[in-house]
C-alpha cells in the first residue's frame, strides 16, 4: 500500500489514486505523417523494467490532477513525484531501464 | 486444588477465583474463572484430549498458549454465530461459551475417522497424487473433499457488526513484552504519537510468566506503572487483543482488534475492528515462539511446549500435569521445570540433549529433587488418549520408561519474524541461537528483544529502549528517560541444535496441525521435492490455520540435513499476510448487504414508486424498466409504453445521463480533438451528436454536445459513461494538451433530467409554460435553450432518442419531482404515460439509433457504423490515425445494419449469429444480432446487428439461427426523420 505524495494535496494513501501506466510517451503526429509502425509502437510498446519506472498517476479520489511518479518497481520506493510537464529527475546509476 | 477444577492452583495467576464462568466443551459443562482462556480452563478441568488431527485423526491435546497452538481448534459458538477452527488459546472465557472440537465424529474420544491412523503407513505425503489416478482424480475428489477440512463454515448469515478504522502515528510498537514496553515508554515520554498493540488481553508478554526485577520493582508492578504512564497521554493508543496481521509497503500495517465475544455481540457490540495504520516508524517487539522437539509420539496429549506450560502455571494458576518430565536442548526449559516444581508438580527429570548442561542450575535442581539426564533424549511416548510414560535415553545410551502425564519440551526459540518478512526484510540464519533472525530492513522498522534474538529480559529492555531512541531521533523528537534496568541472574548458555531425535518407533511429528512427520520430509527429499516451496506443497507442511508457526524451522533444518545444505541455503518459505487467521467479515467491515454497493436512486425515485415501476439496476442506478399495470406482464407494459410515445406522449427520467461542462477560450479546439466529428463549427444554441473514440479508433461513447456560448459547451454522455468520460477528458487535457485553456466540470448529479417525448410533447410543454418560444421553426430539433419550464430554471435540449419530438429538460436535481408532477398533470388529457428503460430501448431500436456497448464493442470504429465522412475532417482527433490503418479500412469489416425477419412475427434473438454454410458444410459466423424487439407501431419484429461488409449487404437474405431475414437499413420506423423534426 503505497504512500503517494500528491504534488497538490500532500501524502495520501494509494487507494485514492489510479495508475495510468508509463509516462513520457510522445504522441506522434500529424496523423498523415506517421507511419503505421510508429503509430503501432505508440499504441502498444511499453517497457517493463525491474527498477526505475516513470508512471503517470491521477489523484482520482482527491484533486483529480495527473502527475508523474518515478518509482522502483522492485522495492516500491518512490524516488520522485513531479508535475505534468516537468522534466524527469535523473535515474540513479544502474537502476533499471530509462524510457 | 480449587473446587471442581482439579488442576487449578489455590492461588496465583491473573484469574479471578471469585468470578466463576460456566461453559460447555464438546457438550459437557465445565467451570473456569474470569481471566481464563478456553485453553487454560480446559487444562484446569483436566481435559487433556481436546482435538483430533487433520489427516490421521490422532488424539491431540493443547501444545501451546497463543497463536502458535496447532492442535486444539474448536468450533466456537452456535447457529449463526458459529465460527470454525478457532484456537482455544485465543478464546477468552465468557459465561455460556459453547465450543466443540473439530474434525471428529461422533466425539473426540470415539472418533470414527481414527481409522486413518491405523492406515497411516499407507497415507504418507503425496498419497493422494499417487493413488487416485485411475480413472482420474475427479472420480475421487468429492469423497476426499468431504473427508477433508476441519471445522464447518456457518451456513447462516453473520449477524455481527464489523468495523474498520484508519490511523496514523509516529511510532507503532507491535508487542508489549519487556522490549515493546520499554520502547513505548520512551516514545511516550518524548511526546510522540504512539500506538502499542498486543494480541493478548494483558500487556507484559513474557513478563506474565517470568520473574524479573525491573527498576527495583517486581515485573507486574513495573508493567502497571508503565501502563499508567501510557494511559496518561492522549497521544498514546494502547490496543490489547489486537494482532498486527499485515505489514505492507510504506509502513502500512493492518491490525485486527478482537472487540466483542459472542455474548457481547448479541448485546450489540462490534465483533472485530480492522485497523489500517500508517506509521512513520515501526518497532517489532513480537517476541519468540517455542520450537517443538521432533521425536516419536511427540504429539500425544500431554506433550506441550515448555514456555506454554510455564505460562499456564504462572498466568492462569493451572498445572497441566501432576508428574512431569522436561526435555530440552537449551536453558529456557529449566525455568519451566522450576515453575512446575514450585507449583507442587513432581518433576522427575530434566532431559537435556547437551552433554554438559550449565552447572548453575544444579543447586536448584537438587533443591527440588529433579534428576538431570545430560546428553539424553526422549525417544518415544506411551498412552492411548493421553500421555502415560516416556522412554528416555540417557547419555550412555540406556533406555528406560518413566511414568509421567506431562512432557514439557523446548527445542529453542523461534523469533517471530513474520511481520519483518512481510515488510520485505531479509532473514539470516544465526548459528548461535539456531534460528532465523531479522537481517536487512526494507522499511522504516526495527526488530527488538526476542524477535531480534535477544532472549534475556535485560537485553530486551535495552534493545527496545535503544530502538525507540533511534526512531525518535529520525522524527526530530527529544527523549530524556533512562533505560529500564533489570538485574539478570545469569546469562543463558548456548543451545545444542536438535532437529530430529531418531531411534523411536512411530511417527515423529513436525507439523502437528497437518500431520506431517519427519518421515514425510524424508520422502519429499527422496522424491526431489527439496525446494522449501515444493516441500510445503508436497507435504502440506506449514499450511492450514497455524501457517507453520511451530513447524517451519524444524522442517527446514531436517530438509537441510537430508540434502547436505546449510539451513541458510535451504531458506524459508514466504511468510505471508495474515499473521493469524482473520474472519472474512472483518475485511468487509460495514460494506455488507445494502451497503456493499449502494444503489443510486434518481431524484424522482419516489414518483416512479407511485407509478408502480419495476426497478432494475442499470450501472449502479435504480431505474424503472417499465411501469406494469395491475396484472400486466413486463413485456406488455413495454409495448404499451412504447406505443403511447408514438401516439401521444411519454415521460422518461434520464437523470443519470452524463453532463460535463467544458468551458474556456479553447473549449471548441479541445472538443474538436476529443470528438471524431467537428464541434467548433457548432453555433451557439445548437446541439450536435458526436462520437468519441479511443486511440485505437474504437467508439467509447456517444452523445450530444450543446454550445451554450462561444466558450461554453455542455457535453452529454451515455449514463454508463458519465464518470469515465469526465476522467477521460481530464486525462487528455492535463497530460497531452496542458496548454489548452479549458476547464472540465462533471455536473451529472447536479441536474435531474425529465424527457418529454411524443407527438403531444409540444402541447404539454406549452401547457406548463416556458419562458421561450417552442415553435418548431424557432426552437427546432437539435437546439438548446436556457429558460424557465413551469417556472423552474431549466436547460432544454431538443434532441430525440425516440424519433418523436422530444425535450430533454434539465433542472436542478431537487426540482425534478416537481417538474415530473407538473408535466404529468399537464399531459393527463393527452394520455401521457411514464415509460421505462425497456420501452425506451425499443423505441430507439425501431429508429436504428446506436446504443454504444450494445450495438458496438471494443473493435467498432466510426467507419463500421456509417461514419466514413469523419475522415474528411481536416484536423487531428483522438483515434484518427488508427482509422487509417489497413485493418480498419477493410471493406469486409463488421458493419452496422438492420435485420428484418421474413416472418414479421419473429423477434430475432439478440446474440444469434448470421450463419454462412460453406461448400464443405462447415458453418461460420457472418455477423450477429445486437438489439431486437417487437415494434408495436409497425406490428413486426425489428432488429439491429453487425454483418461483414455492413451496408454493402443491404438487400441480402441471410440465415440467422433458424430464421431467414433480410439485411435492411437500421431505421425501420420513419427513416426520413419527419416526426422528430415536427
Amino acid at each position: 500500500m503505497l504512500l503517494i505524495e500528491c504534488p497538490w494535496c500532500g501524502p495520501r494513501d494509494e487507494v485514492e489514486f489510479q495508475c495510468g501506466g508509463q509516462s513520457h510517451i510522445e504522441r506522434p503526429g500529424p496523423p498523415e505523417a506517421v507511419s503505421d509502425e510508429r503509430w503501432g509502437a505508440y499504441l502498444f510498446e511499453r517497457i517493463n523494467p525491474k527498477g526505475l519506472h516513470r508512471e503517470r498517476w491521477v489523484h482520482a479520489f482527491g484533486c483529480r490532477r495527473w502527475f508523474n511518479i518515478a518509482r522502483n518497481t522492485a522495492t516500491h520506493e518512490i524516488i520522485a513525484v513531479y508535475r505534468m510537464g516537468e522534466s524527469s529527475p535523473d535515474a540513479p546509476s544502474g537502476d533499471g531501464a530509462v524510457p | 486444588m480449587s473446587g471442581t477444577q482439579p488442576f487449578r492452583l489455590a492461588s496465583g495467576g491473573e484469574v479471578d477465583r471469585d468470578r466463576p464462568i460456566r461453559f460447555r466443551f464438546g457438550g459437557k459443562a465445565y467451570t473456569g474463572f474470569e481471566g481464563d482462556t478456553l485453553a487454560s480452563a480446559l487444562l484446569a478441568n483436566g481435559v487433556r484430549l481436546a482435538g483430533r488431527s487433520f489427516k490421521y485423526h490422532r488424539p491431540r491435546g493443547l501444545i501451546g498458549m497463543g497463536v502458535e497452538e496447532s492442535n486444539v481448534l474448536v468450533q466456537l459458538g452456535s447457529a449463526d454465530r458459529s465460527t470454525p477452527n478457532v484456537r482455544a488459546t485465543e478464546v477468552y472465557l465468557y459465561e455460556g461459551l459453547e465450543a466443540a472440537p473439530v474434525n471428529c465424529w461422533p466425539n473426540v474420544r470415539l472418533d470414527i475417522g481414527g481409522i486413518n491412523n491405523l492406515m497411516s503407513r499407507f497415507l504418507a505425503a503425496g498419497f493422494y497424487y499417487k493413488t487416485f489416478m485411475w480413472p482420474n482424480w475427479h472420480f475421487y475428489e468429492g469423497i476426499i473433499r468431504r473427508a477433508a477440512g476441519l471445522g464447518r463454515a456457518p451456513t447462516q448469515r453473520d449477524p455481527d457488526r464489523y468495523e474498520s478504522r484508519n490511523a496514523h502515528c509516529d511510532l507503532l510498537v507491535v508487542g508489549s513484552g519487556p522490549a515493546g514496553l520499554a520502547a513505548a515508554r520512551l516514545a511516550a515520554a518524548s511526546g510522540a504519537r504512539v500506538m502499542l498493540v498486543e494480541q493478548d488481553s494483558l500487556l507484559g508478554g513474557s513478563l506474565l510468566h517470568d520473574d524479573a526485577t525491573i527498576d527495583g520493582s517486581d515485573a507486574r508492578a513495573w508493567i502497571d506503572a508503565t501502563k499508567e504512564m501510557l494511559a496518561a497521554s492522549e497521544d498514546i493508543v494502547v490496543l490489547a487483543r489486537t494482532a498486527a496481521v499485515g505489514y505492507f509497503d510504506h509502513n502500512a500495517l493492518t491490525l485486527l482488534e478482537q472487540v466483542g465475544n459472542e455474548a457481547a455481540c448479541a448485546a450489540g457490540s462490534v465483533r472485530y475492528r480492522l485497523w489500517n495504520v500508517r506509521a512513520k516508524r515501526v518497532i517489532l517487539a513480537t517476541g519468540a515462539l517455542d520450537r517443538p522437539l521432533v521425536f516419536s509420539g511427540n504429539d500425544r496429549p500431554g506433550v506441550m511446549l515448555a514456555t506454554a506450560v510455564r505460562h499456564y502455571v504462572r498466568r492462569f494458576g493451572v498445572v497441566p500435569g501432576k508428574k512431569a518430565i522436561v526435555f530440552t536442548n537449551n536453558d529456557e526449559a529449566y525455568r519451566t521445570a522450576f515453575a512446575l516444581a514450585e507449583a507442587g508438580t513432581i518433576v522427575s527429570a530434566v532431559v537435556d540433549a547437551r552433554s554438559h548442561p550449565p552447572d548453575n542450575f544444579s543447586s536448584r535442581l537438587s533443591h527440588f529433587g529433579i534428576a538431570l539426564i545430560a546428553g539424553g533424549a526422549v525417544v518415544a511416548t506411551k498412552g492411548a488418549k493421553a500421555l502415560r510414560a516416556v522412554q528416555v535415553r540417557s547419555g550412555d545410551g540406556a533406555l528406560r520408561w518413566v511414568d509421567c502425564d506431562l512432557l514439557a519440551m523446548s527445542g529453542g526459540l523461534n523469533p517471530t519474524v513474520h511481520l519483518f518478512c512481510q515488510s520485505g526484510g531479509k532473514l539470516r540464519f544465526d548459528e548461535a541461537t539456531a534460528s532465523f533472525l531479522p537481517g536487512n530492513s526494507a522499511q522504516a522498522e526495527e526488530s527488538v528483544g526476542a524477535a531480534a534474538g535477544t532472549f534475556t529480559v535485560s537485553g530486551a529492555l535495552q534493545s527496545g529502549h535503544a530502538a525507540a531512541h533511534r526512531a525518535l531521533l529520525t522524527l526530530d523528537l527529544e527523549c530524556c528517560l533512562d533505560a529500564p534496568v533489570c538485574a539478570e541472574e545469569r546469562l543463558p548458555q548456548p543451545l545444542l541444535p536438535l532437529w530430529h531425535v531418531s531411534g523411536g518407533r512411530g511417527k515423529a511429528f513436525v507439523d502437528f496441525q497437518n500431520d506431517v512427520s519427519a518421515d514425510d520430509i524424508g520422502l519429499a527429499a527422496r522424491e526431489n521435492f527439496i525446494s522449501v516451496e515444493h516441500l510445503k506443497r508436497y507435504t502440506t507442511l506449514g499450511m492450514a490455520a497455524d501457517q507453520g508457526k511451530t513447524s517451519n524451522v524444524n522442517a527446514l533444518a531436517i530438509m537441510a540435513s537430508l540434502t547436505g545444505r546449510s539451513v541458510q541455503d535451504t531458506g524459508t518459505t514466504r511468510y505471508r499476510f495474515p499473521f493469524t487467521p482473520m474472519p472474512l467479515a472483518s475485511f468487509a467491515g460495514r460494506a455488507r448487504a445494502d451497503l456493499f454497493r449502494p444503489l443510486r436512486m434518481m431524484p424522482a425515485h419516489e414518483r416512479h414508486i407511485r407509478h408502480g415501476a419495476a426497478f432494475e439496476d442499470y450501472g449502479g442506478w435504480m431505474r424503472p424498466s417499465c411501469y406494469p399495470l395491475p396484472g400486466e406482464s413486463h413485456a406488455a407494459a413495454e409495448q404499451r409504453e412504447a406505443l403511447a410515445v408514438r401516439q401521444s406522449a411519454g415521460l422518461f427520467e434520464g437523470s443519470p445521463l452524463g453532463k460535463i461542462e467544458v468551458v474556456g477560450p479553447d473549449a471548441a479546439k479541445f472538443l474538436d480533438l476529443i470528438y471524431a466529428n467537428t464541434m467548433s463549427t457548432l453555433k451557439s444554441g445548437k446541439v450536435r451528436y458526436g462520437l468519441m473514440l479511443n486511440e485505437l479508433g474504437a467508439i467509447i461513447d456517444d452523445g450530444v454536445a450543446a454550445r451554450v456560448e462561444d466558450t461554453h459547451y455542455i457535453v452529454c454522455t451515455s449514463s454508463g459513461g458519465a464518470a469515465r468520460i469526465a476522467a477521460w477528458l481530464e486525462e487528455w487535457l492535463q497530460c497531452e494538451w496542458p496548454g489548452l485553456d479549458v476547464v472540465v466540470a462533471p455536473v451529472t448529479t447536479a441536474w435531474g433530467v425529465v424527457t418529454l417525448t411524443g407527438p403531444a410533447a409540444r402541447r404539454i410543454l406549452e401547457k406548463v409554460g416556458t419562458s421561450f418560444d417552442l415553435a418548431a421553426d424557432v426552437f427546432p430539433h437539435m437546439s438548446f435553450r436556457e429558460g424557465l419550464v413551469a417556472n423552474i430554471p431549466a436547460r432544454i435540449f431538443r434532441v430525440s432518442y425516440t424519433g418523436e419530438v422530444s425535450y430533454e429538460i434539465n433542472v436542478p436535481a431537487s426540482h425534478t419531482p416537481e417538474l415530473w408532477d407538473r408535466l404529468f398533470a399537464a399531459g393527463a388529457t393527452h394520455g401521457i404515460t411514464p415509460i421505462g428503460v425497456d420501452g425506451w430501448m425499443l423505441l430507439r431500436t425501431e429508429k436504428g439509433f446506436l446504443h454504444i456497448g450494445a450495438d458496438t464493442d471494443g473493435t467498432t470504429t466510426p467507419l463500421d457504423v456509417g461514419w466514413g465522412y469523419v475522415l474528411k475532417k481536416k484536423s487531428d482527433f483522438v483515434g484518427r490515425r488508427s482509422l487509417l490503418l489497413p485493418e480498419n479500412q477493410r471493406s469486409d469489416k463488421l458493419g452496422f445494419v438492420g435485420f428484418r425477419a421474413v416472418d414479421p412475427a419473429v423477434i430475432l434473438p439478440v446474440g444469434e449469429h448470421v450463419v454462412i454454410t460453406d461448400a464443405d458444410s462447415t458453418q461460420r459466423s457472418d455477423g450477429y444480432v445486437t438489439s431486437a424487439g417487437f415494434s408495436p407501431v409497425l406490428g413486426m419484429g425489428v432488429a439491429l446487428g453487425m454483418i461483414h461488409g455492413g451496408d454493402t449487404r443491404l438487400g441480402d437474405t441471410v440465415s440467422i439461427g433458424v430464421h431467414r431475414a433480410q439485411v435492411v437499413p437500421p431505421a425501420a420506423y420513419d427513416p426520413e426523420g419527419k416526426r422528430l423534426n415536427g
